[in-house]
Protein backbone atom coordinates (compact mmCIF):
# COMPACT_ATOMS: atom_id res chain seq x y z
CA UNK A 1 0.00 0.00 0.00
CA UNK A 2 2.79 2.74 1.00
CA UNK A 3 6.04 1.79 -0.91
CA UNK A 4 8.65 4.73 0.49
CA UNK A 5 12.35 4.62 -0.88
CA UNK A 6 15.13 6.68 -0.16
CA UNK A 7 12.80 9.64 1.23
CA UNK A 8 14.97 12.50 2.06
CA UNK A 9 13.67 16.33 3.07
CA UNK A 10 15.09 18.57 3.45
CA UNK A 11 14.32 22.02 4.93
CA UNK A 12 16.78 25.23 4.38
CA UNK A 13 19.57 23.54 5.36
CA UNK A 14 18.24 21.04 8.17
CA UNK A 15 17.48 17.13 6.95
CA UNK A 16 14.33 16.73 8.49
CA UNK A 17 13.88 12.81 6.79
CA UNK A 18 17.32 11.41 5.87
CA UNK A 19 16.91 8.91 3.35
CA UNK A 20 14.54 6.59 4.68
CA UNK A 21 12.19 3.10 3.01
CA UNK A 22 9.74 1.14 4.41
CA UNK A 23 6.84 -0.26 2.97
CA UNK A 24 3.55 -1.13 4.62
CA UNK A 25 1.34 -3.84 3.05
CA UNK A 26 -2.49 -3.63 2.68
CA UNK A 27 -5.02 -3.65 5.98
CA UNK A 28 -1.54 -3.64 8.29
CA UNK A 29 -1.33 -0.91 11.21
CA UNK A 30 1.74 0.19 11.77
CA UNK A 31 2.66 2.70 13.98
CA UNK A 32 5.59 5.69 13.76
CA UNK A 33 7.28 6.14 16.94
CA UNK A 34 10.19 8.67 18.01
CA UNK A 35 10.83 11.47 20.38
CA UNK A 36 10.04 15.16 18.57
CA UNK A 37 11.26 16.34 15.43
CA UNK A 38 12.35 12.62 14.76
CA UNK A 39 10.79 13.37 11.09
CA UNK A 40 7.29 11.50 11.79
CA UNK A 41 5.40 14.60 10.82
CA UNK A 42 7.40 15.67 7.82
CA UNK A 43 7.26 12.23 6.67
CA UNK A 44 3.27 11.96 6.89
CA UNK A 45 3.25 15.08 5.41
CA UNK A 46 5.46 13.63 2.11
CA UNK A 47 3.32 11.00 2.34
CA UNK A 48 -0.02 12.72 2.35
CA UNK A 49 1.12 15.24 -0.69
CA UNK A 50 1.52 18.25 0.92
CA UNK A 51 4.48 18.76 -0.07
CA UNK A 52 6.97 16.88 -2.27
CA UNK A 53 10.15 15.33 -0.78
CA UNK A 54 13.47 16.54 -1.63
CA UNK A 55 14.38 13.36 -3.21
CA UNK A 56 13.44 9.94 -3.00
CA UNK A 57 9.88 8.45 -3.74
CA UNK A 58 6.65 7.41 -1.96
CA UNK A 59 3.93 5.53 -3.62
CA UNK A 60 0.39 4.76 -2.17
CA UNK A 61 -1.71 2.36 -3.53
CA UNK A 62 0.62 2.44 -6.61
CA UNK A 63 0.80 6.17 -7.28
CA UNK A 64 3.65 8.06 -7.20
CA UNK A 65 2.01 10.97 -4.80
CA UNK A 66 4.02 13.66 -6.59
CA UNK A 67 3.58 12.91 -10.38
CA UNK A 68 0.06 11.85 -9.71
CA UNK A 69 -0.65 13.48 -6.55
CA UNK A 70 -4.35 13.97 -7.31
CA UNK A 71 -4.78 9.96 -7.81
CA UNK A 72 -2.95 9.22 -4.96
CA UNK A 73 -5.01 11.71 -2.56
CA UNK A 74 -8.04 10.18 -3.55
CA UNK A 75 -6.75 7.18 -1.94
CA UNK A 76 -5.33 8.73 1.28
CA UNK A 77 -7.45 10.14 4.55
CA UNK A 78 -5.22 12.62 6.41
CA UNK A 79 -5.06 13.82 10.09
CA UNK A 80 -2.40 16.42 10.02
CA UNK A 81 -1.01 17.20 13.73
CA UNK A 82 -3.38 19.08 16.21
CA UNK A 83 -6.66 18.07 13.40
CA UNK A 84 -6.99 21.65 12.02
CA UNK A 85 -11.09 22.21 11.22
CA UNK A 86 -13.17 24.84 10.14
CA UNK A 87 -14.42 25.69 13.51
CA UNK A 88 -17.35 27.87 12.32
CA UNK A 89 -19.03 25.23 10.26
CA UNK A 90 -21.14 22.56 11.60
CA UNK A 91 -20.32 19.20 11.75
CA UNK A 92 -22.45 17.26 9.52
CA UNK A 93 -22.17 20.79 7.06
CA UNK A 94 -18.83 20.01 7.03
CA UNK A 95 -18.13 16.82 6.44
CA UNK A 96 -20.23 16.83 3.88
CA UNK A 97 -18.09 19.32 2.21
CA UNK A 98 -14.99 17.11 2.82
CA UNK A 99 -16.89 14.19 1.05
CA UNK A 100 -17.66 16.71 -1.86
CA UNK A 101 -14.55 17.90 -2.01
CA UNK A 102 -12.95 14.62 -2.12
CA UNK A 103 -14.82 13.72 -5.28
CA UNK A 104 -17.78 12.12 -3.86
CA UNK A 105 -21.38 12.35 -5.43
CA UNK A 106 -24.36 14.37 -3.66
CA UNK A 107 -26.13 11.25 -2.93
CA UNK A 108 -22.59 9.12 -2.18
CA UNK A 109 -21.12 11.74 0.20
CA UNK A 110 -24.86 11.97 1.89
CA UNK A 111 -24.84 8.16 2.71
CA UNK A 112 -21.01 8.21 3.49
CA UNK A 113 -21.50 11.19 6.11
CA UNK A 114 -23.75 9.27 8.24
CA UNK A 115 -22.38 6.18 8.14
CA UNK A 116 -18.56 7.95 9.30
CA UNK A 117 -20.60 10.08 12.04
CA UNK A 118 -22.05 6.50 13.35
CA UNK A 119 -18.88 5.16 13.19
CA UNK A 120 -17.23 7.97 15.12
CA UNK A 121 -20.00 8.83 17.56
CA UNK A 122 -21.09 11.79 16.16
CA UNK A 123 -24.56 11.56 15.37
CA UNK A 124 -25.27 13.08 18.43
CA UNK A 125 -23.85 16.07 17.50
CA UNK A 126 -24.18 16.50 13.95
CA UNK A 127 -25.98 20.45 13.98
CA UNK A 128 -23.61 21.76 16.81
CA UNK A 129 -20.71 23.98 15.55
CA UNK A 130 -17.43 22.45 15.85
CA UNK A 131 -15.88 25.33 17.31
CA UNK A 132 -17.77 24.78 20.14
CA UNK A 133 -17.48 20.82 20.83
CA UNK A 134 -14.76 19.23 23.04
CA UNK A 135 -11.33 18.36 22.23
CA UNK A 136 -12.49 14.48 22.00
CA UNK A 137 -15.14 15.81 19.95
CA UNK A 138 -13.25 17.61 17.80
CA UNK A 139 -10.83 14.57 17.36
CA UNK A 140 -13.79 12.46 16.15
CA UNK A 141 -14.55 15.16 13.62
CA UNK A 142 -11.00 15.11 12.16
CA UNK A 143 -11.25 11.22 12.25
CA UNK A 144 -14.24 11.04 10.51
CA UNK A 145 -13.43 13.47 8.09
CA UNK A 146 -10.22 11.12 7.29
CA UNK A 147 -12.58 8.30 6.64
CA UNK A 148 -15.08 9.48 4.81
CA UNK A 149 -14.05 9.06 1.32
CA UNK A 150 -13.18 4.99 2.33
CA UNK A 151 -9.28 5.59 1.80
CA UNK A 152 -7.53 3.04 1.23
CA UNK A 153 -4.93 4.60 3.65
CA UNK A 154 -5.67 6.49 6.40
CA UNK A 155 -2.73 9.05 8.11
CA UNK A 156 -3.06 10.00 11.45
CA UNK A 157 -0.57 12.52 13.22
CA UNK A 158 -0.21 12.15 16.80
CA UNK A 159 -4.11 11.15 16.71
CA UNK A 160 -4.17 10.81 20.71
CA UNK A 161 -2.51 13.90 21.82
CA UNK A 162 -4.06 16.07 24.24
CA UNK A 163 -7.37 13.64 24.95
CA UNK A 164 -7.89 12.66 28.40
CA UNK A 165 -7.89 9.27 29.41
CA UNK A 166 -11.31 8.60 28.25
CA UNK A 167 -11.16 9.86 25.05
CA UNK A 168 -8.10 8.32 24.32
CA UNK A 169 -9.20 4.83 25.09
CA UNK A 170 -13.01 5.54 22.76
CA UNK A 171 -10.56 6.91 20.02
CA UNK A 172 -7.82 3.76 19.73
CA UNK A 173 -10.74 1.01 19.91
CA UNK A 174 -12.05 3.61 16.87
CA UNK A 175 -8.39 2.90 14.91
CA UNK A 176 -8.51 -0.60 16.13
CA UNK A 177 -11.69 -1.20 14.21
CA UNK A 178 -10.24 0.03 11.12
CA UNK A 179 -7.21 -2.60 10.84
CA UNK A 180 -8.25 -5.21 8.07
CA UNK A 181 -10.39 -3.00 5.58
CA UNK A 182 -7.97 0.14 5.82
CA UNK A 183 -4.46 0.90 6.25
CA UNK A 184 -3.32 2.86 9.01
CA UNK A 185 -0.36 4.79 9.47
CA UNK A 186 0.18 6.25 13.13
CA UNK A 187 2.66 8.36 14.30
CA UNK A 188 3.13 9.31 18.36
CA UNK A 189 5.66 9.56 20.75
CA UNK A 190 3.21 7.44 23.57
CA UNK A 191 4.74 3.94 23.50
CA UNK A 192 1.76 2.13 24.85
CA UNK A 193 -0.24 3.76 22.40
CA UNK A 194 1.20 1.61 19.77
CA UNK A 195 1.59 -1.36 21.63
CA UNK A 196 -2.19 -1.76 21.71
CA UNK A 197 -3.03 -0.49 18.48
CA UNK A 198 -0.38 -1.33 16.33
CA UNK A 199 1.19 -4.26 14.58
CA UNK A 200 3.97 -2.85 13.32
CA UNK A 201 6.46 -0.57 14.93
CA UNK A 202 8.72 2.06 13.25
CA UNK A 203 11.53 3.65 15.20
CA UNK A 204 12.46 7.27 14.19
CA UNK A 205 15.06 9.17 15.19
CA UNK A 206 16.79 11.78 13.25
CA UNK A 207 15.17 11.65 10.30
CA UNK A 208 16.23 8.02 10.27
CA UNK A 209 14.38 4.41 10.73
CA UNK A 210 16.17 2.55 13.01
CA UNK A 211 13.60 -0.40 13.79
CA UNK A 212 11.13 -1.88 12.10
CA UNK A 213 9.33 -4.77 13.77
CA UNK A 214 6.00 -6.47 15.45
CA UNK A 215 6.26 -4.87 19.11
CA UNK A 216 6.48 -8.51 20.23
CA UNK A 217 9.33 -8.82 17.82
CA UNK A 218 11.08 -6.02 19.32
CA UNK A 219 10.38 -7.50 22.85
CA UNK A 220 12.32 -10.62 21.85
CA UNK A 221 15.00 -8.89 19.86
CA UNK A 222 15.82 -7.16 24.07
CA UNK A 223 15.45 -10.51 25.76
CA UNK A 224 18.93 -11.34 25.82
CA UNK A 225 19.47 -9.43 28.76
CA UNK A 226 15.60 -9.97 30.42
CA UNK A 227 15.82 -11.12 33.96
CA UNK A 228 13.90 -13.79 36.35
CA UNK A 229 13.12 -12.79 39.69
CA UNK A 230 12.01 -15.02 42.23
CA UNK A 231 11.46 -14.41 46.19
CA UNK A 232 12.19 -17.50 48.07
CA UNK A 233 12.33 -17.99 52.01
CA UNK A 234 15.08 -19.75 52.93
CA UNK A 235 18.85 -19.94 54.36
CA UNK A 236 20.88 -17.67 52.45
CA UNK A 237 24.30 -20.04 51.98
CA UNK A 238 22.10 -22.79 50.95
CA UNK A 239 19.94 -20.44 48.46
CA UNK A 240 23.37 -19.12 47.25
CA UNK A 241 24.65 -22.46 46.69
CA UNK A 242 21.76 -23.69 45.17
CA UNK A 243 21.54 -21.04 42.64
CA UNK A 244 25.23 -21.49 41.99
CA UNK A 245 24.55 -24.81 41.20
CA UNK A 246 21.82 -24.21 38.33
CA UNK A 247 22.45 -24.77 34.89
CA UNK A 248 22.23 -21.64 32.31
CA UNK A 249 23.10 -18.72 34.99
CA UNK A 250 25.11 -16.28 33.90
CA UNK A 251 24.87 -13.96 36.88
CA UNK A 252 22.75 -13.73 39.98
CA UNK A 253 22.15 -11.52 42.64
CA UNK A 254 20.59 -11.67 45.86
CA UNK A 255 19.38 -9.11 48.39
CA UNK A 256 17.36 -9.80 51.51
CA UNK A 257 13.34 -7.91 51.50
CA UNK A 258 11.50 -8.39 54.69
CA UNK A 259 11.14 -11.14 56.84
CA UNK A 260 12.45 -14.35 55.67
CA UNK A 261 12.46 -13.95 51.84
CA UNK A 262 15.38 -13.09 49.52
CA UNK A 263 14.83 -11.88 46.22
CA UNK A 264 16.76 -13.23 43.64
CA UNK A 265 17.69 -12.04 40.01
CA UNK A 266 18.93 -14.27 37.60
CA UNK A 267 20.43 -13.78 34.08
CA UNK A 268 19.78 -16.92 31.97
CA UNK A 269 21.52 -16.47 28.23
CA UNK A 270 19.49 -15.92 25.59
CA UNK A 271 16.84 -17.62 24.80
CA UNK A 272 16.58 -19.68 27.98
CA UNK A 273 13.47 -19.78 30.76
CA UNK A 274 14.55 -20.62 34.35
CA UNK A 275 11.57 -20.36 35.82
CA UNK A 276 10.42 -23.90 35.66
CA UNK A 277 13.87 -24.86 37.12
CA UNK A 278 13.72 -22.47 39.74
CA UNK A 279 10.36 -23.16 40.80
CA UNK A 280 11.52 -26.46 40.70
CA UNK A 281 14.34 -26.40 43.10
CA UNK A 282 12.28 -24.51 45.80
CA UNK A 283 9.90 -26.82 45.81
CA UNK A 284 12.58 -29.98 46.01
CA UNK A 285 13.76 -27.82 49.10
CA UNK A 286 10.60 -27.08 50.46
CA UNK A 287 11.20 -23.42 50.24
CA UNK A 288 8.17 -21.07 50.13
CA UNK A 289 8.35 -19.10 46.99
CA UNK A 290 6.12 -16.07 46.80
CA UNK A 291 7.04 -14.56 43.64
CA UNK A 292 8.48 -16.00 40.42
CA UNK A 293 8.47 -13.78 37.35
CA UNK A 294 10.26 -12.72 34.20
CA UNK A 295 11.19 -9.17 33.95
CA UNK A 296 9.52 -7.60 30.14
CA UNK A 297 11.56 -5.29 28.42
CA UNK A 298 8.87 -2.95 28.03
CA UNK A 299 8.97 -1.07 24.35
CA UNK A 300 10.28 1.98 26.44
CA UNK A 301 13.66 0.15 27.03
CA UNK A 302 13.50 -0.48 23.47
CA UNK A 303 12.76 2.86 22.77
CA UNK A 304 15.44 4.52 25.20
CA UNK A 305 17.94 1.80 24.24
CA UNK A 306 17.29 2.44 19.76
CA UNK A 307 17.18 5.98 20.54
CA UNK A 308 20.04 6.62 22.44
CA UNK A 309 22.09 9.76 21.18
CA UNK A 310 25.22 8.23 21.56
CA UNK A 311 25.09 4.29 20.42
CA UNK A 312 26.68 4.24 16.93
CA UNK A 313 24.39 1.52 15.42
CA UNK A 314 21.85 0.51 17.37
CA UNK A 315 20.25 -2.00 15.50
CA UNK B 1 -15.56 21.78 -11.81
CA UNK B 2 -17.83 20.04 -9.37
CA UNK B 3 -15.22 21.03 -6.81
CA UNK B 4 -14.91 24.42 -7.62
CA UNK B 5 -18.02 25.06 -7.10
CA UNK B 6 -18.23 23.11 -4.03
CA UNK B 7 -14.91 25.03 -2.76
CA UNK B 8 -16.41 28.79 -4.06
CA UNK B 9 -19.73 28.03 -2.07
CA UNK B 10 -17.72 27.00 1.26
CA UNK B 11 -15.39 30.14 0.63
CA UNK B 12 -18.69 32.38 -0.05
CA UNK B 13 -20.19 30.34 3.35
CA UNK B 14 -17.52 31.63 5.38
CA UNK B 15 -18.46 35.19 4.66
CA UNK B 16 -21.52 34.73 5.83
CA UNK B 17 -21.13 32.50 8.88
CA UNK B 18 -19.21 34.44 11.00
CA UNK B 19 -19.63 38.19 11.80
CA UNK B 20 -17.05 39.63 9.39
CA UNK B 21 -19.48 39.50 5.83
CA UNK B 22 -22.27 41.08 7.98
CA UNK B 23 -20.10 43.65 9.18
CA UNK B 24 -18.34 44.40 5.80
CA UNK B 25 -21.71 44.89 4.56
CA UNK B 26 -23.03 46.73 7.20
CA UNK B 27 -20.16 49.92 6.83
CA UNK B 28 -20.24 49.45 3.11
CA UNK B 29 -24.12 50.12 3.48
CA UNK B 30 -23.12 52.97 5.52
CA UNK B 31 -20.82 54.80 3.71
CA UNK B 32 -22.68 54.74 0.65
CA UNK B 33 -25.91 55.88 2.34
CA UNK B 34 -23.58 58.58 3.76
CA UNK B 35 -22.47 59.40 0.03
CA UNK B 36 -25.44 59.47 -1.53
CA UNK B 37 -27.02 61.80 1.53
CA UNK B 38 -24.29 64.05 0.71
CA UNK B 39 -25.10 63.63 -2.84
CA UNK B 40 -29.01 64.58 -2.64
CA UNK B 41 -28.34 67.47 -0.67
CA UNK B 42 -25.47 68.72 -3.30
CA UNK B 43 -28.78 67.85 -6.19
CA UNK B 44 -30.86 69.93 -3.99
CA UNK B 45 -29.14 73.10 -4.21
CA UNK B 46 -27.89 73.24 -7.28
CA UNK B 47 -27.94 71.10 -10.59
CA UNK B 48 -24.82 69.64 -12.52
CA UNK B 49 -24.64 68.59 -16.07
CA UNK B 50 -23.46 64.91 -15.12
CA UNK B 51 -25.20 61.63 -14.57
CA UNK B 52 -24.75 60.48 -10.59
CA UNK B 53 -23.50 57.83 -11.10
CA UNK B 54 -20.60 59.93 -12.20
CA UNK B 55 -20.74 62.29 -9.23
CA UNK B 56 -20.45 59.17 -6.67
CA UNK B 57 -17.70 57.80 -8.14
CA UNK B 58 -15.96 61.21 -8.26
CA UNK B 59 -16.49 61.54 -5.07
CA UNK B 60 -14.11 59.99 -2.19
CA UNK B 61 -16.53 57.52 -0.81
CA UNK B 62 -16.28 55.43 -3.39
CA UNK B 63 -12.81 55.10 -3.15
CA UNK B 64 -12.63 54.88 0.30
CA UNK B 65 -14.72 51.39 0.02
CA UNK B 66 -12.85 50.49 -2.84
CA UNK B 67 -9.45 50.81 -0.54
CA UNK B 68 -10.73 49.46 2.09
CA UNK B 69 -13.12 46.66 1.33
CA UNK B 70 -10.89 44.59 -0.64
CA UNK B 71 -7.92 44.31 1.77
CA UNK B 72 -10.88 42.92 4.58
CA UNK B 73 -12.47 40.52 2.04
CA UNK B 74 -9.62 38.83 0.83
CA UNK B 75 -6.99 39.16 4.27
CA UNK B 76 -8.89 36.02 5.58
CA UNK B 77 -8.18 33.77 2.13
CA UNK B 78 -5.07 32.09 2.64
CA UNK B 79 -3.50 33.21 5.56
CA UNK B 80 -6.06 32.31 8.21
CA UNK B 81 -5.91 29.19 6.60
CA UNK B 82 -2.72 28.61 7.11
CA UNK B 83 -2.46 30.07 10.30
CA UNK B 84 -5.00 27.13 11.54
CA UNK B 85 -3.73 24.54 9.55
CA UNK B 86 -6.85 23.52 7.53
CA UNK B 87 -4.61 24.44 4.48
CA UNK B 88 -2.53 21.22 4.73
CA UNK B 89 -6.36 19.10 5.54
CA UNK B 90 -7.54 21.19 2.13
CA UNK B 91 -4.26 20.78 0.12
CA UNK B 92 -4.30 17.09 0.63
CA UNK B 93 -7.71 16.62 -0.98
CA UNK B 94 -7.74 15.88 -4.64
CA UNK B 95 -7.73 19.09 -5.33
CA UNK B 96 -5.44 21.62 -7.84
CA UNK B 97 -4.10 24.81 -6.76
CA UNK B 98 -5.52 26.21 -9.34
CA UNK B 99 -8.91 25.52 -8.31
CA UNK B 100 -8.29 26.46 -4.56
CA UNK B 101 -6.98 29.89 -6.11
CA UNK B 102 -9.59 30.71 -8.93
CA UNK B 103 -12.73 29.52 -6.45
CA UNK B 104 -10.91 32.00 -3.76
CA UNK B 105 -10.90 34.64 -5.21
CA UNK B 106 -14.16 34.19 -7.19
CA UNK B 107 -16.19 34.16 -3.58
CA UNK B 108 -14.06 36.79 -3.05
CA UNK B 109 -15.63 38.35 -5.74
CA UNK B 110 -19.09 37.59 -5.72
CA UNK B 111 -18.97 38.72 -2.00
CA UNK B 112 -17.79 41.80 -3.06
CA UNK B 113 -20.55 42.51 -5.70
CA UNK B 114 -23.22 41.48 -2.67
CA UNK B 115 -21.27 44.27 -1.16
CA UNK B 116 -22.74 47.49 -3.56
CA UNK B 117 -26.05 46.21 -3.76
CA UNK B 118 -27.06 48.83 -1.30
CA UNK B 119 -26.00 51.67 -4.14
CA UNK B 120 -28.37 49.52 -6.36
CA UNK B 121 -31.12 50.83 -4.48
CA UNK B 122 -29.85 54.27 -4.00
CA UNK B 123 -29.49 54.62 -7.38
CA UNK B 124 -32.86 53.03 -7.93
CA UNK B 125 -34.29 55.77 -5.19
CA UNK B 126 -32.86 58.91 -7.12
CA UNK B 127 -34.27 57.41 -10.70
CA UNK B 128 -37.98 57.11 -8.84
CA UNK B 129 -37.95 60.36 -7.47
CA UNK B 130 -36.30 62.41 -10.03
CA UNK B 131 -36.20 62.66 -14.08
CA UNK B 132 -32.46 61.53 -14.04
CA UNK B 133 -32.39 60.54 -18.04
CA UNK B 134 -29.04 59.05 -17.66
CA UNK B 135 -29.70 56.41 -15.34
CA UNK B 136 -30.33 54.30 -18.24
CA UNK B 137 -29.49 50.66 -18.74
CA UNK B 138 -26.27 51.94 -20.59
CA UNK B 139 -24.98 53.74 -17.57
CA UNK B 140 -25.71 51.33 -14.90
CA UNK B 141 -24.16 48.32 -16.93
CA UNK B 142 -21.08 50.50 -17.31
CA UNK B 143 -20.93 51.80 -13.46
CA UNK B 144 -21.06 47.65 -12.85
CA UNK B 145 -18.45 46.96 -15.22
CA UNK B 146 -16.46 49.70 -13.97
CA UNK B 147 -16.89 48.53 -10.21
CA UNK B 148 -16.10 44.78 -11.09
CA UNK B 149 -13.26 45.51 -12.77
CA UNK B 150 -11.46 47.79 -10.64
CA UNK B 151 -12.75 45.54 -7.84
CA UNK B 152 -11.12 42.23 -9.19
CA UNK B 153 -8.03 44.22 -9.66
CA UNK B 154 -7.75 45.40 -6.17
CA UNK B 155 -9.24 42.10 -4.87
CA UNK B 156 -6.50 39.51 -6.99
CA UNK B 157 -4.16 41.72 -5.28
CA UNK B 158 -5.29 40.68 -1.45
CA UNK B 159 -5.68 37.69 -2.74
CA UNK B 160 -1.92 37.58 -3.42
CA UNK B 161 -0.91 39.68 -0.32
CA UNK B 162 -3.02 36.75 1.79
CA UNK B 163 -1.10 34.05 -0.18
CA UNK B 164 2.27 35.16 0.65
CA UNK B 165 1.49 35.38 4.76
CA UNK B 166 0.07 33.68 7.95
CA UNK B 167 -0.75 36.92 9.45
CA UNK B 168 -4.43 38.18 8.09
CA UNK B 169 -2.63 41.09 9.43
CA UNK B 170 0.23 41.64 7.62
CA UNK B 171 -2.03 40.49 4.66
CA UNK B 172 -4.42 43.75 4.58
CA UNK B 173 -1.69 45.95 5.66
CA UNK B 174 -0.04 44.93 2.27
CA UNK B 175 -3.39 45.29 0.19
CA UNK B 176 -3.78 48.53 1.95
CA UNK B 177 -0.40 49.55 1.44
CA UNK B 178 -0.96 48.64 -2.03
CA UNK B 179 -4.36 50.56 -2.44
CA UNK B 180 -2.29 53.86 -1.27
CA UNK B 181 0.25 53.47 -3.93
CA UNK B 182 -2.06 52.52 -6.31
CA UNK B 183 -4.20 56.09 -5.39
CA UNK B 184 -1.15 57.71 -5.67
CA UNK B 185 -0.15 56.78 -8.64
CA UNK B 186 -3.63 57.23 -10.45
CA UNK B 187 -3.25 60.90 -8.95
CA UNK B 188 0.24 61.82 -9.79
CA UNK B 189 -1.17 59.74 -13.29
CA UNK B 190 -4.23 62.51 -13.59
CA UNK B 191 -2.26 65.41 -12.95
CA UNK B 192 -0.03 65.00 -15.60
CA UNK B 193 -0.50 67.09 -19.17
CA UNK B 194 -1.78 64.94 -21.84
CA UNK B 195 -0.11 64.57 -24.59
CA UNK B 196 0.35 62.35 -27.27
CA UNK B 197 3.68 61.06 -26.27
CA UNK B 198 4.26 57.17 -25.21
CA UNK B 199 4.84 57.91 -21.80
CA UNK B 200 2.07 59.66 -21.45
CA UNK B 201 -0.25 57.29 -22.67
CA UNK B 202 1.51 54.40 -20.77
CA UNK B 203 1.19 56.71 -17.36
CA UNK B 204 -2.83 57.31 -18.80
CA UNK B 205 -3.10 53.94 -17.84
CA UNK B 206 -2.84 53.81 -14.25
CA UNK B 207 -5.23 57.02 -13.64
CA UNK B 208 -7.85 55.05 -12.76
CA UNK B 209 -9.97 58.11 -11.58
CA UNK B 210 -10.31 59.07 -15.24
CA UNK B 211 -11.26 55.45 -16.18
CA UNK B 212 -13.60 55.48 -13.37
CA UNK B 213 -15.30 58.31 -14.82
CA UNK B 214 -15.65 56.89 -17.85
CA UNK B 215 -17.16 53.94 -16.96
CA UNK B 216 -19.64 56.06 -15.06
CA UNK B 217 -20.91 57.76 -17.77
CA UNK B 218 -21.44 54.60 -19.69
CA UNK B 219 -18.20 54.59 -21.72
CA UNK B 220 -16.20 51.60 -21.55
CA UNK B 221 -12.63 52.40 -22.56
CA UNK B 222 -11.05 48.76 -24.04
CA UNK B 223 -7.55 50.58 -22.94
CA UNK B 224 -8.82 50.09 -19.18
CA UNK B 225 -10.66 46.98 -20.02
CA UNK B 226 -7.21 45.26 -21.16
CA UNK B 227 -5.40 46.70 -17.87
CA UNK B 228 -7.58 45.67 -15.73
CA UNK B 229 -8.28 42.32 -16.90
CA UNK B 230 -4.16 41.65 -17.48
CA UNK B 231 -3.55 43.00 -13.97
CA UNK B 232 -5.95 40.65 -13.01
CA UNK B 233 -4.65 37.56 -14.42
CA UNK B 234 -0.92 38.75 -13.24
CA UNK B 235 -2.05 38.97 -9.64
CA UNK B 236 -3.94 35.57 -9.67
CA UNK B 237 -1.03 33.95 -11.71
CA UNK B 238 1.48 35.30 -8.83
CA UNK B 239 -1.07 33.86 -6.00
CA UNK B 240 -0.94 30.62 -7.69
CA UNK B 241 2.39 30.72 -8.04
CA UNK B 242 2.78 31.59 -4.10
CA UNK B 243 0.18 29.06 -3.26
CA UNK B 244 2.39 26.06 -5.46
CA UNK B 245 5.62 27.39 -4.12
CA UNK B 246 5.70 25.16 -0.96
CA UNK B 247 6.66 22.40 -3.59
CA UNK B 248 9.63 23.67 -4.00
CA UNK B 249 10.76 25.39 -1.21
Amino acid sequence: MIEVSNLTKRYAGRTAVDGISFTVARGEIVGLLGPNGAGKSTTMRVLSGFMPASSGTVRVAGFDVFHDGEEARRHIGYMPENNPLYLEMRVREYLKFRARLKGLGWRRSRERVTTVMEQCGLTDVGRRIIGQLSKGYKQRVGLADALVHEPDLIILDEPTIGLDPQQIRSVRTLIKSLAGKHTVLISTHILPEVEMMCGRVLIMYNGRVLASDTPENLQRRMAGGSQVIAEIAAPQAALEAAIAALPDVEQFDIVETDGAFFRCALTPPEGIDLRPALAALASQNGWPLRELTRSRHSLEDIYVQVTKPKSEDPE
Amino acid sequence: MNVFWVLTRRELGAYFVSLTGYLIIAAITFLTGASYAQLVNVLGRETLPMPVTQMFFGSFYFWMILWLAAPVVTMRAFAQEKASGTFETLMTTPVSDLQVVLAKFSAACLFYLVMWLPLLACLFIVNHYTSQPALDLGTMGGMYLGIVLVGGFFLSFGCLASALTRSQMVAAMISLAFGMCQFALAWWASSLPSSNQWQSQLWSCMDMFAQMNNFARGAVDTRALVFYLSTTFLFLFLTLRVVESRRWK
